[in-house]
């Protein structure tokens, strides 16, 4: 398993590398200097606009300078948010369990809804259950997440005032009460996301155990006296989620993205708000170093798609 | 696999009489057309893509109320005859900025997905041509590509280039160029993937052997007899492109950071309508909505496609 898992890190390692080439380049190739707001200012000489040049290293080749800045990031060393004057590491830092939270959940409910309704539909395919899931399904993935965001305020917050559509990080009341509150104000964003995924998912796995409940040795389960709750779980369903990992780690940007917009909607303390709050505030270091890390939270899920997939399919061999 | 000859249960079923109906031939495309009718709802969401295809390119010269109009005593209005999707809250006529923002909607949905077949159709194509490393760096390029967050990229990709582009070819011109070019850029590979696969299969088949025996060069060989038997399942997948990128170009917008913020897309009309959710929920209604039924209806286009097209996949 630990050989396995080396491997699949040795692995991502050059998509790593990849990804961190391609936003070096995109900075380097875009117009505009950094310094800009220096040759502008009259204050400043010339001359020490050409040293602050040199110490930075802007007029080495390009390689070099991928090389510094690849080094300096590997160092934890990411740069200093112009706009709220911290480093951008602590304001991620402070910024991604929130995220984390938000998308784990809402991976959750849309699996809960997903699993069995994906199953049942592809029991008894074609049957009016399978229709209706279908098309609910159709509507789920075809609403943009801004739209049934913007839904669902209308409907919980602003005609029945249920639901708070603001996310709070200090809210005052303690105990139970706290923890209700807590509860109250990620029921919407939760929502929004995991019925997005969910909707894919139910058409991943009603195709997936569509393909695999036909096969011979299911019949050859259900021949021996296995109960049907049994061959469904045991037999079918492992085999059927192969697949579905695959899928559901290929959805992973999309479910970021998703998770982007969300944070804005409900105004969610998270990294994706913090993406579109330093894009509007010119923020450059954040806005590259928060990239780098949705890049590298992909890449960490398709990690962990694969260890999944190890553990449901035996014929991958660990060794 | 259009090319090859399919028929469908039903299609063998009606074809034994060609006793009463001699000159009633069937071609693969025509079959395919029929499967994609019986395919009710798609049937159903290629009259509304057209109908609103219509609406968007007639509309404006028929409702003729300009969409900068500004008429303070109509402000946030709902439905009425003379603003029959109401108005925002400069008083401006909604259905006049729906019409002209769903253009732009449209167009960039379309040419993004031109952008990202042409680029996952050459990518693809090159791939399943050559073998050895060539191939693998292709494929491995298309595998990175495939993981990387597409919409922190595109906000990053718009926020460093916006500038330099607006400068160079104007405020709505260069936004529309990189908007299409960035999400077609980011859409190209699950074609290329698929072509790339098709043309493995393909070029080993002995009609393209039979074709390259009689001298054909390599180009011809694509272009002539690969491609087109390669061409289902592209076509299905570039429908959903279309769906993806409005998405997409809308979920831009209604950051805010898509199109300048004169210029109505249906993204844009939703970001602007979020802050009066309160006491115009017609606003966001009309312009959400039609971005879902511009995208359920593109949606059922491409399964009905997948039926049509991909006939292994019908039972």
């Amino acid at each position: 398993m630990g050989k396995y898992l080396l491997r699949r890190l040795i692995i991502a390692l050059p998509s790593l590398l990849g990804i961190s080439l391609i936003l070096f380049v995109l900075l380097a190739l875009a117009p505009g200097d950094p310094f800009g707001d220096l040759a502008t200012n009259p204050n400043i000489p010339p001359e020490v606009r050409e040293a602050l040049r040199l110490k930075f290293g802007l007029d080495d080749p390009i390689f070099i300078r991928y090389f510094h800045w690849l080094v300096a990031m590997l160092h934890g060393d990411w740069g200093f948010s112009f706009a709220s004057r911290v480093n951008v590491d602590q304001l991620i830092l402070q910024r991604i369990p929130t995220t984390l939270y938000v998308i784990g959940s809402s991976q959750l409910v849309a699996l809960i809804v997903a699993l069995p309704v994906g199953v049942y539909a592809a029991v008894r395919p074609y049957s009016l259950f399978d229709q209706v899931a279908n098309t609910i399904a159709f509507i789920g993935f075809s609403l943009p997440t801004f739209f049934t965001g913007l839904l669902l305020i209308l409907i919980f917050s602003v005609n029945l005032g249920w639901l708070p559509f603001v996310y709070r990080a200090d809210i005052s009341a303690t105990g139970w009460h706290w923890y209700w509150e807590y509860f109250k104000q990620a029921i919407m964003p939760i929502a929004v996301l995991g019925l997005f995924q969910g909707a894919s998912y139910t058409r991943f796995i009603r195709s997936a155990v569509l393909d695999v409940i036909r096969l011979d040795y299911v019949n050859t389960a259900r021949a021996k006296g296995v109960s049907e709750s049994s061959v469904i779980v045991k037999h079918v369903l492992r085999n059927a989620l192969i697949p579905v990992v695959t899928l559901v780690a290929l959805q992973m940007p999309s479910v970021f993205g998703g998770a982007i917009v969300t944070e804005q909607i409900f105004r969610i303390p998270g990294i994706g708000s913090l993406l579109i709050s330093a894009i509007l505030a010119n923020d450059t270091p954040v806005i590259m170093a928060v990239t780098f890390v949705f890049a590298c939270l992909v890449i960490l899920f398709n990690l962990l798609a694969d260890i999944i997939y190890g553990w449901l399919d035996p014929r991958i061999s660990y060794g | 696999m259009v090319g090859l000859t399919h028929a469908s249960p039903t299609a063998e079923a009606e074809a034994p009489a060609p006793a009463a109906k001699p000159e009633r031939r069937f071609s693969p495309w025509r079959d395919a057309l029929r499967r994609f009718w019986r395919h009710r709802l798609a049937a159903a969401s290629t009259i509304i893509l057209a109908l609103l295809a219509l609406a968007i390119v007639v509309g404006p010269l028929l409702w003729r109320i300009p969409i900068n109009d500004i008429d303070f005593t109509a402000r946030l209005s709902g439905p009425s005859w003379a603003h029959p999707f109401g108005t925002d809250d400069l008083g401006q006529d909604l259905l006049a900025r729906m019409l002209y923002g769903g253009r732009i909607s449209l167009a960039v949905g379309f040419a993004a997905m031109a952008v990202g077949l042409v680029a996952g159709i050459i990518i693809g194509a090159i791939a399943g041509m050559s073998r050895g490393p060539i191939d693998a760096l292709l494929m491995w390029i298309t595998d990175l590509f495939l993981s990387l967050p597409q919409l922190p990229l595109l906000l990053l990709v718009i926020y460093l280039f916006r500038n330099f582009l607006t400068s160079l070819v104007g405020a709505q011109g260069g936004v529309f160029i990189m908007i299409v070019l960035v999400i077609g850029g980011f859409r190209w590979m699950t074609v290329a993937r698929l072509v790339r696969a098709q043309f493995l299969s393909l070029r080993e088949t002995e009609f393209v052997e039979a074709a390259r025996t009689l001298g054909a060069s390599d180009l011809r060989l694509v272009v002539r007899h690969i491609l087109p038997n390669a061409l289902g399942p592209v076509i299905v997948a570039g429908t959903i492109d279309v769906a993806a990128a409005i998405i997409a170009e809308s979920t831009l917008s209604f950051l805010g950071l898509g199109f300048p913020p004169d210029i109505p897309t249906w993204g844009r009309l939703l970001y602007d309508a979020k802050d009066y959710l309160d006491i115009a929920p017609h606003w966001a209604l009309f312009s959400g909505g039609a971005i879902f039924l511009t995208v359920i209806a593109i949606n059922f286009i491409g399964d009905g496609l997948r039926d049509a097209l991909d006939p292994r996949k019908v039972m």
